[in-house]
């Protein structure tokens, strides 16, 4: 049914947003960070518009859509106008050193490959393969939210965590267009909320680095 | 149609407890709740007497769409929840008919009015459910309720310590009870008792089932070395609720034992039977030696609790013994003589407790070194609680002594048994039964003689009181019980029949021909027991040494000093007092099992100060089990507590940390 070119053009896009992952792990400045997570939304569309196309099921088209329009382009011009409305274009400190943390990246990608391919034994080729990848995508994403200590990037990985679970979705033939919308929306009303408190945190305290944080509530000196 | 009724009784219970919560404040709710606890529990209890008596061909079911959405609520009413369902109502009865001339004394109402119908119904509903969700959910539910009694007097020193370790006690109790289910729903998780019972465990799953089951409901009931709420537990509620958690609330709990062990988990194993025959003479001792330490009367009644769950347990325990083996007619035995003692358990054992509940009233007093001479103030009560004290310590003709004859018949069928084990260990505990027995009727010596004879040790004793009349009936009611149950036991072991039959595939051979009256739980040749014989026999020499007294004496009144001889001084601190009576018992065993110590203080020669004398016990069991457990989960507490402090990063590297490691679990296990 589906010939090698699909299959080949469906792993090329699951392993580009592992690439990109990648690639958010180590951009130290905030701008680079939101751009590489615009090309990251944009490579999770044309995944999800490939799976469309491949499982000739339409409504995928609208997931892509939505993908690309509001985790491409709305999100991203949002999070500019957010840091330069904070003014910080300063470097980011990751907690640990970015081989270290590239290292880390690599072993977990094999992780999610170990764990996956053993499981899905019975599914079929493409959905196996997804998986893994998502896999890979999500604890990616939380590696990142550990690994850094501006909450920008933390709102990064996070939805890059969720671009991991549409790309598996996706890949399971059959979200429901429903939960997408939802969690689409869910993602957007909490950039909303966490950009609000961004805000805040900075009026606040001036700055948005959330190790700053602990120190307001008292237990570290 | 019976089910329903009985749900329908539920049902207007819990409708009684919402209204409790309302009208608590007004004078009229304590009549009123009690009046319908009454009523409703009288309904019950001839709706489940007429299940157990005419039972019908198939156990009622009853399937409601409520509770867990894809297993509803089951409800089922076959032989032993019938009886079960006696005991629970005849004691609720009781309890609510005494509530009504005792809750008038009650300093805070709205503080057991709410409760009181809601346990009944708790209790209720635990009895008919099949399914684990609707029984454990009950369960919890009565676990709660009676947690509510115990706390109902909680500025009262010590009764917040003993409801904490009561919820403590409960959590673990239940938390055994879920894992034994989840254990018994398998892989399928088929919570639906109907399909547990087609589904037959592994060997080694069944044990683990069975001791779930003797932790998850033996600390309810009361098995050592779970018991240790329970003496400080129930008497720290009210009165009538102590009766009903000491007669009921722990027969509930041997119902769930019985539930699972007998008749969902299947076949039995021979040394399942030595395991729960040895918890139980384990019990019957410990707690009859605790009761004989005990000065406080309803914390000693609380201890014989203890005691006779063991009984319970030893006969539980040999009719699994005997079934393993199959021997169903000893099987029978056993489990009849388990189960008669369950019945008159609760029955006497309410009765003594709503004596020492009118003592209460009447003198403000548990503690019986500040009793004492209460025959001649509360004569009725004084009667009554004889009675109770007669039939708890076993003394023919009443009823707790068929019932320990009974165990006693099955401990001497052991030596059919094939596995040497069991045939040492039966007759040790047999000896243990016996050693309890004794103690016990010691120990009612004591606690009728100090609290009732004598001179009164105090001013409130001097000038007690008798009780009401709704007390004075209920116990009435409770002490004829005890007295017919014991003249005619035929007529009760037949209605165990259809339970045994159930569960032992067996029963006790039913009444026939002449010797209606008697019972045979083997053979003629080996033993038969006549109670009504014996109480005419009791009645006749009683009354031929009374006539003969009162003919060959003098019949007129005389009042003479009493025990002149050494008893000069009439002060009431030189009577016999309940620690001098238990010294001798606790020189004995005290030395091993409490680790007892006196120390004597002697004032040196021409000071004034006075002398004294200290007994120091020791809970052995205590400190070994519950103070190093609970210092572990203190210091893991301590450690913890440092988890509740951390950042926003720290918490998110725990998350990580976690899927890591169970991804890798994963990956390596395949």
């Amino acid at each position: 049914m589906i010939d090698r070119l699909a299959l080949d053009i469906a792993h090329l896009c699951a392993g580009g947003l592992v690439l990109v992952s990648f690639m958010l792990l180590y951009q130290d400045r905030l701008t680079g960070l939101i751009n590489t997570f615009a090309l990251h939304a944009l490579v999770v569309s044309f995944s999800v518009a490939w799976q469309a196309y491949i499982q000739q099921a339409p409504q995928l088209y609208i997931t892509a859509a939505i993908a690309l329009g509001v985790k491409a382009v709305i999100i991203p011009l949002a999070l500019h106008r957010i840091i330069v409305r904070l003014g910080i274009h300063r470097s980011i400190e990751p907690v640990v050193s970015i081989g270290q943390t590239m290292l880390a990246g690599i072993g977990l990608v094999a992780l999610a490959v170990m764990v996956m391919l053993p499981v899905t034994a019975q599914a079929g080729t493409l959905a196996r393969e997804d998986l893994a990848f998502a896999l890979s995508v999500i604890l990616l994403g939380l590696l990142m939210m550990i690994s850094r200590r501006n909450a920008v990037s933390q709102v990064i990985g996070f939805m890059s965590i969720e671009n991991g679970l549409i790309l598996a979705a996706t890949g399971a033939k059959g979200m429901p267009l429903v939960v997408e919308i939802s969690v689409a929306f869910s993602i957007l009303i909490a950039l909303i909320v966490i950009g609000i408190f961004l805000f805040r945190i900075r009026e606040r305290f001036e700055t948005v680095d959330i190790h700053l944080l602990h120190q307001h509530r008292g237990e570290q000196p | 149609m019976a089910l329903q009724a009985l749900l329908g009784c539920v049902a207007l219970l819990l409708a009684a407890a919402a209204a409790g919560i309302g009208l608590a404040q007004r004078r009229a709710a304590t009549p009123a709740i009690y009046g319908v606890a009454l009523a409703t529990s009288v309904a019950a209890l001839s709706l489940a007497l007429g299940a157990l008596l005419a039972p019908p061909r198939l156990a009622a079911t009853l399937a409601l769409p409520i509770g867990l959405p894809w297993l509803g609520a089951h409800f089922r009413l076959d032989a032993l929840s019938a009886f079960f369902l006696v005991v629970a109502n005849l004691g609720g009865a009781a309890a609510s008919l005494y509530g009504l001339g005792y809750g008038r004394h009650e300093e805070a109402p709205a503080r057991v009015l709410p409760f009181f119908p809601a346990f009944l119904a708790a209790m209720n509903l635990v009895l008919v459910a099949d399914d684990a969700f609707t029984f454990l959910f009950s369960w919890e539910f009565m676990s709660l309720a009676s947690w509510a009694l115990v706390m109902a007097h909680h500025r009262r020193s010590g009764n917040a310590a003993a409801g904490y370790l009561y919820l403590l006690m409960a959590s673990f109790g239940t938390l055994a009870l879920i894992l034994a289910f989840g254990l018994l729903a398998g892989w399928s998780g088929a919570y639906d008792f109907a399909a547990i019972r087609n589904t037959s465990p592994s060997m080694l799953m069944g044990a683990a089932v069975l001791v779930l089951a003797l932790a998850g409901a033996g600390s309810k009931a009361g098995v050592v070395p779970l018991h240790v709420w329970l003496p400080l537990a129930h008497p720290a509620a009210p009165s009538h609720v102590s009766a009903l958690m000491s007669g009921v609330m722990t027969k509930v709990a041997v119902y769930g034992f019985v539930r699972i062990v007998f008749d969902l988990v299947g076949a039995p194993y021979w040394w399942w039977g030595a395991l729960v025959a040895l918890a139980g003479g384990i019990t019957a001792v410990m707690g009859v030696l605790h009761a004989l330490m005990e000065h406080d009367l309803k914390r000693l009644l609380a201890y014989h609790t203890v005691e006779n769950i063991g009984i319970i347990f030893i006969g539980l325990g040999l009719a699994l013994a005997f079934t393993a083996n199959e021997m169903p007619a000893a099987a029978a035995l056993a489990l009849t003589a388990a189960l008669f003692h369950v019945f008159n358990h609760s029955v006497f054992k309410s009765l003594l407790f709503f004596g020492a509940g009118a003592v209460l009233t009447a003198t403000g007093e548990r503690d019986m070194e500040r009793l004492g001479g209460l025959i001649h103030r509360m004569p009725q009560t004084a009667f009554l609680f004889l009675v109770g004290s007669a039939a708890i310590s076993a003394l023919p003709p009443f009823n707790g002594f068929v019932s320990e004859w009974l165990t006693f018949q099955a401990i001497l069928l052991s030596p059919a048994l094939p596995q040497w084990l069991l045939k040492f260990l039966v007759p040790a505990i047999g000896a243990l039964l016996a050693l309890s027995a004794a103690l016990a009727a010691a120990c009612f010596v004591k606690a009728f003689g100090i609290t009732f004879l004598g001179r009164p040790r105090s001013a409130v004793a001097r000038e007690a009181r008798e009780t009401d009349r709704w007390s004075l009936a209920a116990m009435c009611t409770l002490a004829a019980l005890c007295l017919v149950a014991g003249v005619l036991p035929a007529w009760f072991i037949d209605a165990l029949a259809p339970v045994a039959q159930a569960l032992t595939g067996s029963h006790l051979p039913e009444r026939h021909g002449l010797d209606w009256l008697t019972i045979v739980p083997i053979a003629q040749s080996r033993s038969s027991y006549n109670g009504l014989l014996l109480f005419l026999l009791i009645a006749l020499a009683a009354g031929l040494a009374a006539a003969a007294i009162h003919r060959f004496a003098s019949s007129r009144l005389r009042r003479a000093p009493a025990w002149d001889c050494g008893f000069p001084d009439p002060s009431p601190a030189t009577q016999y007092t309940a620690g001098s009576f238990s010294q001798p018992i606790r020189r004995v065993f005290g030395t091993v099992v409490f680790r007892a110590r006196e120390e004597v203080h002697m004032p040196a020669p021409g000071a004034l100060d006075s002398a004294s004398l200290h007994v120091r016990l020791r809970d052995l069991l205590w400190d070994a089990l519950y103070v190093p457990t609970a210092r572990v989960v203190a210091f893991a507490a301590d450690r913890l507590n440092a988890v509740q402090f951390l950042t926003i990063r720290a918490y998110l590297t725990l998350v990580f940390g976690a899927l890591v490691a169970l991804l890798m679990v994963l990956a390596v296990w395949q």
